[in-house]
């Protein structure tokens, strides 16, 4: 059976969420590992989760991304194994630079907690496979720092290769300044790396797996577990 | 050589491109609803201040600038870091 390891970081307070629903719902052998227990590269996919590690000091992500965890983390990558950056997760990833670019505070300078409308821009990721190109998700934020940033030259590097995954949009399924939550450039709600395999995104698709938690009554988060386990299993088959 | 204390100060700010909302509103709602007309620009950002042993000011500001580099004290996708000798 794969094995999902979800890593913990002090600080770290939506482990416990990616836990239940890749364990109870999914019903996948997923392990809460600490992450300086992280030593050797055994799990078939990592989730880093959400929440505030080291106190977000400094910048939110930058010291977790010296934890040791983060090499093992690195060498799964390198192996093309899926690795999942959720919130304050695809802060650490950002800085740790498996993914490019910078998380910023909000433009707003508020923390911001509200659901969202994302547009799936690419299905290449083994986290979005199973959904489709321009299909609309509503999945919640919580964060105070989630603009993501990158010079301009370089966003248009990532739209050509296809590194842009997720964008805020509004109800005509259009990114706009009053669908962009925090000022991220271009709307850009989540990315992945150049061969697809690490994706980051500031949206929490656990708090949108079971449908009483949404406000449609629809688990729209779910397509991305369900996307990253279907890799597993075609991996492992 | 006897190694002296020197302090060390680190400023990180966003780069001119990457929008700083932090000192926008400090400027828009503080500075100038006071006003103080005069002040036309400012920028937030962040300042670690280190007391460093070693042999000389250069020396002490070469180790500084050399460790905010390789433990990413700022990301250099969207900060500019500098570093000065302050005592």
């Amino acid at each position: 059976m794969s094995k999902v390891a979800v890593i913990q970081y002090p600080g770290s307070n939506c482990d416990l969420d990616a836990l239940e629903i890749l364990q109870k719902i999914e019903r996948k052998g997923t392990e809460l590992v600490w992450h300086k227990e992280l030593k050797r590269e055994e799990y078939d996919a990592y989730v880093l989760p959400g929440g505030f590690s080291y106190g977000d000091y400094l910048r939110a992500g930058a010291i977790a991304a010296t934890s040791p965890s983060l090499t093992v983390v690195r060498e799964a990558a390198d192996k093309n194994k899926p690795v999942l950056g959720i919130c304050n997760g695809f802060q650490i990833l950002v800085e740790a630079g498996l993914l490019p670019g910078a998380v910023l505070r909000n433009s707003g300078l508020r923390f911001v907690c509200t659901w969202t409308r994302l547009r799936v821009e690419t299905t290449r990721t083994p986290f979005t496979r199973l959904s489709e190109k321009g299909e609309t998700l509503r999945i919640p934020i919580a964060h105070g720092e989630g603009r993501y940033y990158l010079d301009k030259n370089e966003v248009q590097q990532l739209e050509q290769r296809e590194q842009i995954v997720l964008r805020y949009v509004n109800d005509q399924n259009e990114p706009s300044d009053d669908s962009n939550p925090n000022g991220s450039v271009d709307n850009i709600a989540g990315i992945c790396n150049e061969k697809g395999n690490v994706m980051g995104l500031m949206p929490h698709p656990e708090r949108a797996s079971l449908p009483i938690l949404s406000p449609d009554g629809q688990a729209y988060g779910r397509v991305i577990f369900d996307s990253m386990l279907k890799s597993l299993n075609r991996l492992s088959a | 050589m006897p190694l002296h204390s020197y302090t060390v100060e680190v400023v990180v700010e966003n780069k001119p491109l990457a929008r700083d909302p932090e000192g926008e509103t400090i400027h828009h709602n503080l500075i100038l609803k006071g006003g103080y007309n005069q002040v036309t620009h400012v920028r937030a950002g962040k300042l670690l201040r280190m007391s460093v042993n070693a042999e000389s000011p250069d020396n002490a500001r070469d180790l500084v600038k050399r460790l905010c580099d390789d433990l990413r004290i700022y990301n250099p996708a969207a900060h500019t870091c500098q570093v000065r000798i302050v005592g």
